[in-house]
């Protein structure tokens, strides 16, 4: 079993400049009660997206058929909370590849990278210049290359270099996830064991 | 040898190899599992045709789907039963201990391990819940994980991690009357910011710690989360010793003699560096509520609303947004606010202790008529200890029931839920946004402020 293999591309970016956007709200605790990886992204900031007469809030920006794309732009302390899995699926699966921010609470970066969504931290001027860009034209496109590590600003040109640890960086390029590597290592494990 | 923190020590310990570029391969000791974060990790296995590796260091429960009322009744959410049924189905499958509702070992996953001697000095222990943070009072290195994780440590006990950097918050000092173990936590989470904590692992030493008892510490290490951090650990100690010697799990005889010398060794090392060191002073430390939507916005009881001035772009819209969702005005007093439900119970505040304090609170008082009361234990244990100790009769007199054990009303994914605008008073870890039910609005306190709040029918002091 694997990952999607993560390839650079070039996206449209979907704003939602809201700090400590928690796991909470990412996808309510009553949407946690599936036994398979399917349909989180329906529920995906459910609270937000939807009225309480659950018809589609026009005021939310994924609602807004303006904004497109697969990459989701955050404000800072993104994924605070709870460690539940299903924030980094229900953003997956709804259709996103990224997620920007200025800050990313530990346990959701670590879960976005298991599950081949990338989470790209960058400086809060960075940030403020993504935001004003879509302000400006919300189809504005943006490059973000694995490789070198760059994601750019087309409209600007401005690019910012980004973090990546190089194994984590070998799993997403490759498709390759942790289990695999640790069910390589049985024998070192066992002779950790029996020290 | 150059001088170690507690943290390292442990985790350096636990590390099978260092990954050339990338994470620690750390070795668990412990795993706890449930039944939200489980089923997708155990799918996992099967579609690699793969089998636990250690059934033995692994113990199940059910905690944040159940019903609180009726738990010999089948549960009628069928979405909960059927969370809760596969859980057992891979327990059963994989050899993995499990504790039903209304066993003797059922309670909230975290409280398993301390209850039974399961979670002792020096381990590694994880679980998919980032509470998990709450072993950490045993001198242990517990944090929470995602599912990927969790199948990671079914499939190999072991899991890939960066190594965190260190933290200690240093509270020296007597306490002050009617100040709590939750009290300390929230001053913390409010001084640190939600972030503050992020990328650490976090030692707390000092008088205020060391004299709380194993309770009160695991209450303050369970919302080590909350600042951000991985997870927070304190020193283990003849209080910590105690508590552990004896319980089902504990070493015996030689062993127990032997686990001890080397307990006794785990502590941080004269002049050992922290990457962030916080000191506070425990007198200016007082009864604790929170106002906002996240755990960092806690101010104390006597304190008014903070302004927003100062505050510029996301920041200010951020806070404003959040007092919005709470029905409160920048710079208003935070005592003398309604309050409509009281709820007592999670991993963070549903001990014998919690229950002890607010009873004794409540002893020939009367909760106030406009208060709708939850009292949850967080285990059998702690429910039967409650019976024993005569305080049901005490609680009931006063006009307050008692529940049975279970996350409950923390994150409402049972019935226990807080409706649309109504204000909770809760001794739980989350203010966030529609956490105890949607639109719902949460104050988070300890028992002792949950109590006086619940006999005046107002937000109040002690």
């Amino acid at each position: 079993m694997s990952i999607d293999k993560f390839t650079t591309f070039e996206s449209s970016a979907v704003p939602l400049p809201i700090e400590n956007v928690d796991t909470d709200q990412i996808i309510p605790a009553r949407f946690l009660k599936a036994v398979e990886r399917k349909g989180f992204g329906d529920n995906l900031f459910r609270d937000w997206r939807y009225t309480e007469g659950n018809t589609p809030n026009t005021e939310f920006v994924m609602n807004k058929s303006e904004y497109s794309g697969s990459i989701l732009v955050g404000g800072k302390n993104f994924g605070s909370g709870s460690s539940r899995e299903h924030a980094a699926w229900a953003i997956y699966d709804a259709g996103f590849k990224v997620v920007v921010s200025s800050f990313f609470a530990d346990i959701f970066k670590g879960n976005a990278l298991n599950n081949g969504l990338l989470p790209i931290q960058v400086s809060a001027e960075y940030l403020e210049e993504i935001f004003s860009t879509i302000e400006t034209n919300k189809k504005a496109s943006f490059t973000v290359n694995i490789e070198k590590q760059l994601f750019i600003n087309n409209t600007t040109g401005n690019s910012i270099n980004f973090d990546i640890n190089p194994y984590k960086k070998t799993c997403l390029i490759n498709g390759y996830d942790d289990i695999d590597y640790l069910v390589e290592m049985k024998d070192e494990i066992e002779a950790f064991e029996n020290k | 040898m150059s001088a170690k923190t507690l943290f390292d020590k442990v985790w350096d310990a636990h590390t099978v190899k260092e990954v050339e570029g990338g994470p620690n391969v750390l070795y668990i000791d412990r795993h706890f599992i449930h039944e939200v974060t489980s089923p997708v990790a155990f799918l996992g296995l099967k579609t690699r045709g793969l089998k636990v590796a250690r059934p033995d260091q692994t113990s199940a429960t059910h905690d944040h789907n159940v019903p609180t009322t009726n738990q010999h009744l089948s549960i009628v959410d069928e979405l909960s039963k059927h969370q809760v049924e596969t859980l057992e189905a891979n327990c059963k499958e994989h050899n993995i201990v499990h504790h039903n509702l209304g066993s003797e070992g059922h309670g909230v996953v975290h409280i398993i391990g301390p209850e039974q001697g399961l979670t002792q000095p020096g381990m590694t222990i994880v679980c998919g819940d980032s509470h998990t943070s709450t072993h950490g009072a045993f001198g242990a290195v517990a944090f929470g994980i995602g599912t990927s994780e969790v199948e990671m440590v079914l499939a190999s006990q072991c899991i890939m991690q960066p190594k965190p950097k260190k933290m200690r918050i240093t509270v020296n000092g007597e306490i002050k009357s009617g100040v709590t173990a939750k009290d300390i936590a929230l001053y913390i989470i409010a001084k640190l910011t939600t972030s503050g904590g992020t990328g650490h692992f976090i030692e707390y030493a000092g008088t205020a710690f060391t004299n709380l008892s194993m309770e009160g510490r695991m209450t303050v290490c369970n919302l080590s989360i909350e600042s951000g951090a991985r997870g927070g650990l304190i020193a283990p100690d003849d209080v910590t010793f105690e508590y552990v010697k004896g319980r089902q799990f504990a070493p015996k005889g030689a062993e127990w003699d032997k686990a001890l010398a080397h307990w006794k060794t785990l502590k941080t090392d004269e002049g050992a560096v922290f990457d962030t060191e916080y000191t506070f002073d425990a007198a200016d430390i007082e009864p604790m509520i929170t106002y906002g939507t996240n755990p960092g916005m806690g101010i104390k009881i006597s304190e008014s609303i903070p302004t927003s001035d100062g505050l510029v772009g996301n920041d200010k819209i951020s806070f404003q947004n959040s007092l919005k969702y709470m029905g409160f005005k920048e710079g208003e007093k935070i005592a003398g606010k309604p309050v409509d439900y009281v709820f007592l119970g999670s991993c963070t505040n549903g001990r014998i202790e919690d229950f002890r304090e607010f009873t004794n609170y409540v002893k020939g008082k009367k909760k106030a008529d406009n208060i709708v009361a939850w009292l949850v234990p967080r285990s059998v244990a702690v429910e039967k200890q409650i019976r024993e100790e005569g305080l049901v009769k005490i609680l009931e007199t006063a006009g307050f029931e008692l529940r049975q054990p279970g996350c409950s009303a923390c994150l409402a994914m049972n019935p226990d839920k807080v409706p649309a605008g109504k204000y909770s008073v809760s001794t739980t870890n989350r203010n966030f946004e529609g956490r105890q039910g949607p639109k719902a609005r949460t104050l988070l306190a300890s028992p002792l402020v949950a109590a006086a709040c619940a006999i005046t029918g107002v937000v109040s002091l002690p």
